[in-house]
């Protein structure tokens, strides 16, 4: 049994250790915002924080995020209130939307570290893949949720 | 002939001033040139590199996903190394791993196009290497990171990682005699 905090609240997941951080959160939680893309940590749809950082869930092991604090989609707003999912509604990014979640967290991950990003931060640290080609609106979002 | 002169010199003057024995010399500058491949396999290169990002493969090519060196060398916040290299290699994604903070080496001390003997020089400098000196210079060695490379793991893509030509024990011991011995370079 291996305890950690997701979303705030403190859970305990009978899987070993060894079991991707994301297949916990997807089977073991039931929480499916989070997404499998690649599995090898390129493609960013699995973008988790872990204490703060974003990190690829698909690639972190379970036994690694014990006792530590997990966000994903689901926790970074209750009522769909962050700058950045009024944006990315306002700016209207998604087309499939599969990968939003993980690029949604990725900025917040920016977003909180570089209040007010430039493209050049934009672009060093999304680099989260999307099939649709949403990379201008994302960036549009960003700077939109920062007030820039 | 000038150096032997002098060691002769002092020898003939019973100096206790710690010259190394030209032999010493010699086999110093001979112990870097058997370490240095360990230090250019790509294992070790790909992190070591003179660029604004990290490279990867036995190709060396750049690293996927335009992962960035950042301000550090531990990446941009939202895609630092740590977002997906863990602590230990990844079994189901391939990411390699190791019980420490996967960073990039400094620019100052990034070895991509050094001859064997500048990247021995290189390795010297105190104002590029954190002001080692010393034993202080080699103690890098011992760090998970560097272990790792002689345990590389499995990328999913091309299979298991080649290790450095050299076993681990083998390296270690004979770049603490290349400091012993007066941590001589070759030319």
């Amino acid at each position: 049994m291996i305890s950690l905090y997701v979303n705030g609240h403190p859970v305990e997941i009978d899987a070993p250790a060894d079991t991707p951080l994301l297949w916990a959160i997807r089977d073991h939680l039931g929480m499916t915002g989070t997404k499998f893309g690649c599995g090898a940590a390129l493609c960013g749809a699995c973008t988790v924080h872990v204490n703060g950082q974003a990190t690829r869930s698909c690639s972190m092991p379970l036994g690694s995020a014990a006792g530590k604090k997990v966000t994903t989609i689901e926790g970074l707003s209750s009522d769909r209130s962050h700058p950045l999912q009024k944006a990315w509604i306002a700016e209207q990014v998604p087309q499939c939307g599969y990968c939003q979640s993980g690029m949604i967290m990725a900025a917040a991950a920016l977003l909180a570290e570089t209040p007010h990003p430039t493209d050049a931060d934009i672009d060093a640290s999304m680099t989260n893949i999307c099939r649709c080609g949403t990379y201008a609106r994302v960036r549009k979002a960003i700077h939109t949720a920062a007030g820039n | 002939m000038l150096v032997r002169s002098i060691a002769a010199i002092f020898t003939a003057m019973s100096c206790s001033f710690p010259l190394p024995a030209i032999s010493d010399e010699a086999n110093s500058a001979e112990l870097f040139a058997k370490i240095a491949p360990v230090f250019q396999s790509p294992r070790c290169m790909n992190c070591h590199t003179v660029t604004t990002f990290p490279k990867q493969g036995n190709d060396r090519h750049r690293h996927s996903m335009n992962v960035a060196r950042g301000r550090d060398g531990h990446g941009v916040v939202g895609l630092t190394c740590s977002a997906c290299h863990q602590r230990e290699n990844q079994l189901a994604s391939g990411v390699p791993g190791a019980d420490e903070d996967w960073r990039l080496a400094p620019l100052s001390m990034g070895w991509e196009n050094l001859s064997v003997g500048d990247l021995c020089r290189r390795l010297l400098d105190p104002s590029r290497n954190g002001g080692r000196t010393g034993a202080g210079v080699v103690d890098h060695l011992s760090t998970n990171l560097v272990r790792w490379a002689w345990a590389p793991g499995s990328s999913i893509a091309s299979g298991p990682r080649t290790v450095p030509p050299l076993e681990y024990e083998d390296f270690v011991h004979a770049a603490d005699e290349w400091i012993k011995t007066g941590s001589r370079c070759p030319d």
